[in-house]
């Protein structure tokens, strides 16, 4: 009996093992929590981008209204995907949409405003990075929420989609502006 | 037109595939000769049409057929020829294919070369092979077509990503899957034999050389895999501990151990469950391996775009394959006749000792590889596995495993003699003190286990040969060792190659990184590397700044060394190339970088098209000591599975099962 149960071992390992696959496969591989998550927004002025004829980004403008700061670049793909959903947030002004241009020439960055239509209110440009690095970013897109104490209560890594705007991002602004 | 014909050659192949399946099995089932012959024509019918499809995709990509949505996503008109055609499997969908065609490839194989097969046994592996053929294929024609047509076409493909536009990495996944997928015809054979419940010493003989085969390819598949990520990647290192990279080496890890295993099992008749268990894993680890890849469940940097959907298709597939060879495991295998006895210290014991190192190594991997994904499912944090933790519980692993390689041979079957074993190991110890002496004396200092680690390489290397000398003695005796021997004492020895390489360059590596104008001179290790100029290149469908620098080495003539930035347009990524200079003993390796940025990938692309020519670039300079060994190593590795492959005894038919000359 017990060399029996020897030989179902590898079995029963195995079931535990597609059990956690099974349940590795319902999450979101993209929803990585943030260190900064309720902490107050790093501090940091950035330079505007120029000739986009919108303001510089810094900290404090962060602060009195629900916000949300979307890092991006002209040289990634996911952005060009999101890109569409960020002007109808602009048109819709629910929310004031901040961009910070993470490791990307001016002249590009314009370019790619230019291309597909620039929905920020104020734009820092963030060419070495550093900034980036202050909010945790690893890789572009990623957009943050900014409560209106400046702090940060969401990260998303990746393009946005129309799903999670409606199922997350929305209802956290509505919750965040009663606050 | 094509494609729809390649798009039918698929579904003409799943039907043949479910026909070969069943009507196989039934016919051994039954003993009966008709239906059993029935596996070989559906096994070769099954390979010419999945490799007609296979050629439909080609043909799409080679004319940029571009209202077949699969090459207008990953193709583009100014891609150079060589990766239009390796674009067909730089893709979800067409790697998929890839994968199919190179089971129906192994399945044929069988098929065509398995004449001197018990009937039953060759009907019920190639049956076997066939229900993995019909679960992929229809698993790519339901979730992942890669024949799906645009309507209307666009002008333009979005173009390969072009870190993957290279001669490494073209022909990197074929090897790959040559090896991952090869093991699956292992696991039909020993799924075949559990449903027969009858394994011997001719089962083994069987399933030895398929083993081999795919062992070897793997082998080679990881090397190029890993020899690409150094070069291209402009990080200087040649492994990352990525989850993909752990996935395509955890088969050739249980491929080594049933290499081995099954030696003890032709030759004496043991470890017979051990065996099969390992035959099911091997190809178990491979599919896993594909699951990870492609359900999206880990992030990687292989990832191929996910979709749940499609991974539950795979954990499908998964838990069908490894649950119901398992399942039929636990209820088989207890039936098993346990074979030929052994003392713990002899031939079979060593390989018992190797097997249990092999596999545990396998295991570490494995829970490193999926502890993240655990630990969320317990509801704790996201964490990463880092480099750390694979080097602290797989190097101590690897220590006592060379060790072994090097003393097993030594070893007689059934029972050895611990001291004489020892006694012919005198030579090849007293060259590895001497070898590690020598670097203490000679080498920078570096690490005690760097020493330890050149010791255990210098006396693989030396009880590879000393075995092999000490057998052939004379021309003529060397020439009628059997094949088999010599290609174990080369692998061995390619081990050790490996080994010494790995050793080398992570202890004595040195690095430096700084800004350069034109003009300035770097030294390192001897070297002194000097800043020429940049020049702004066009490539067919990139732009290139390239670095001119002058490389010297002491007093010798100055060599040039041109690495480069390229801009690909069509996708606006920037990659780096290095440049790399082999002594054979160490490569120096540059790689220059946009200052503003400093990352080995990505930048400012306004900065590499329009830099002054006396700008400051970010310059890397790397010396990294017996690095090519690693990948020099692997392919003696690969070459000694090859000349083992040779051995005629693989070859004959019926094998005699040979009786113990001392029982």
């Amino acid at each position: 009996m017990l060399r029996r149960l020897l030989f179902a071992l590898p079995l029963l390992g195995f079931a535990a093992v597609a059990v956690w696959f099974l349940h590795g496969l319902g999450r979101d591989p993209a929803a990585i929590p943030s260190a900064l998550i309720d902490k107050p927004v790093p501090e940091f002025r950035l330079p505007p981008l120029e000739g986009s004829g919108k303001p510089a980004l810094a900290a404090q403008d962060l602060r009195g209204r629900v916000a949300l700061v979307n890092f991006y670049a002209s040289w990634c793909a996911p952005c060009r995907i999101e890109h569409p959903l960020l002007m109808r947030i602009a048109a819709e002004k629910r929310v004031a949409l901040y961009g910070i241009a993470y490791k990307d020439g001016m002249a590009e960055s314009r370019r790619f405003l230019a291309q597909l239509g620039d929905p920020y209110a104020a734009i820092g440009w963030d060419g070495d990075g550093r900034v980036a690095i202050d909010w945790g970013v690893y890789g572009v897109p990623e957009t943050f929420v900014v409560d209106r104490a400046g702090r940060i209560r969401h990260r998303h890594v990746g393009p946005l989609s129309d799903d999670t705007m409606a199922k997350v991002i929305v209802p956290m602004i509505a919750r965040l502006e009663r606050e | 037109m094509i494609p729809e014909l390649g798009h039918m050659a698929l579904v003409l192949a799943l039907t043949t595939a479910c026909l070969q399946a069943v009507v196989p099995m039934v016919g051994a089932a039954r003993g009966d000769a008709r239906l059993m012959a029935l596996a070989t024509p559906a096994a070769l019918a099954q390979f010419v049409l999945v490799a007609a499809a296979f050629a439909a995709l080609t043909w799409s990509y080679v004319v940029s057929d571009f209202s077949v949505a699969n090459v207008a996503q990953n193709s583009h008109t100014l891609k150079p020829m060589l990766y239009k055609v390796t674009g067909v499997w730089g893709n979800h969908e067409g790697s998929l294919l890839l994968w199919v065609l190179i089971l129906a490839l192994f399945g044929a194989a069988v098929a065509a070369g398995g004449r001197n097969l018990p009937a039953p046994l060759a009907a019920r592996t190639l049956a076997v092979q066939s229900m993995i053929a019909a679960a992929f294929l229809a698993f790519m024609i339901f979730t992942s077509n890669p024949f799906l047509r645009l309507d209307p076409a666009p002008a333009e493909g979005r173009d390969l990503n072009p870190i993957l536009q290279d001669p490494g990495l073209a022909f990197h996944p074929p090897f790959l899957y040559l090896g991952y997928v090869g093991f699956s015809i292992v696991f039909s054979f020993a799924v075949a034999a559990l449903v027969e419940g009858r394994i011997d010493a001719a089962w083994a003989r069987w399933v030895r050389p398929w083993t081999l085969a795919a062992w070897a390819f793997l082998t080679l598949g990881i090397a190029l895999g890993s020899w690409w990520a150094y070069y291209e990647l402009g990080w200087g290192g040649w492994w990352y501990w990525d989850p993909v990279e752990n996935a395509s080496f955890m088969p050739w890890l249980i491929g080594a151990a049933l290499l081995h295993s099954a030696v003890v099992a032709e030759k004496r008749d043991a470890l017979k469950s051990w065996t099969i268990l390992l035959a099911i894993l091997a190809f178990g680890l491979s599919l896993i391996g594909t699951f990870l890849v492609r359900s999206g469940v880990l992030t990687s940097v292989h990832s191929f775009a996910s979709d749940p959907e499609r991974g539950v298709f795979i954990l499908a597939i998964l838990v069908a394959a490894i649950g119901g060879s398992l399942a039929l495991y636990a209820w088989r295998a207890p039936t098993l006749k346990p074979g030929g006895v052994f003392a713990p210290l002899s031939r079979e014991g060593g390989l018992v000792l190797n097997n249990l190192l092999l596999a545990t190594s396998c295991a570490t991997v494995f829970i490193g590889t999926l502890y993240p994904l655990f630990l969320e499912g317990l509801g704790g944090a996201k964490v990463s596995v880092g480099p750390q933790f694979f080097n602290m519980t797989f190097v101590p692993l690897m220590l006592p495993l060379v060790a072994a390689m090097a003393a097993g041979p030594f070893l007689a079957w059934k029972r050895a003699d611990g001291r004489a074993a020892l006694r012919r190991l005198r030579v090849p110890l007293a060259g590895a003190v001497a070898a590690s002496l020598a670097t203490i004396i000679f080498a920078p200092p570096a690490p005690a286990l760097a020493h330890v680690g050149v010791a255990l390489a210098a006396l693989l290397a030396l009880s590879s040969i000393h075995e092999i000398s000490g057998r052939a003695g004379t021309l003529a005796r060397a020439l009628n060792l059997p094949r088999a021997a010599w290609g174990a004492a080369i692998a061995h020895f390619g081990m050790a190659v490996t080994v010494a390489g790995v050793v080398g360059s992570s202890a004595w590596q040195s690095e430096s990184i700084r800004a350069m104008r034109p003009g300035d001179s770097a030294d390192i290790a001897g070297w002194r590397v000097t800043f020429m100029r940049t020049t702004l290149e066009k490539g067919p469908n990139y732009t290139v700044r390239r670095g001119h620098f002058e490389a010297r080495h002491g007093d010798g003539t100055g060599r040039t060394m041109s690495p480069g930035k390229r801009h690909y347009a069509s996708t606006g990524t920037i990659t780096t190339e290095a440049a790399i200079i082999t002594t054979g003993l160490a490569d120096l390796y540059l790689t220059i970088a946009d200052p503003a940025d400093g990352s080995a990938q990505g930048g400012d692309p306004r900065f590499l098209f329009e830099a002054p020519s006396d700008a400051a670039w970010a310059v890397r300079i790397t010396h990294n000591p017996l690095v090519a060994w690693i990948w020099i190593g692997a392919g003696i590795m690969a070459l000694g599975g090859a000349i083992s492959l040779s051995d005629r005894r693989l070859r004959v038919g019926a094998p005699v099962r040979r009786v113990p000359a001392a029982a």
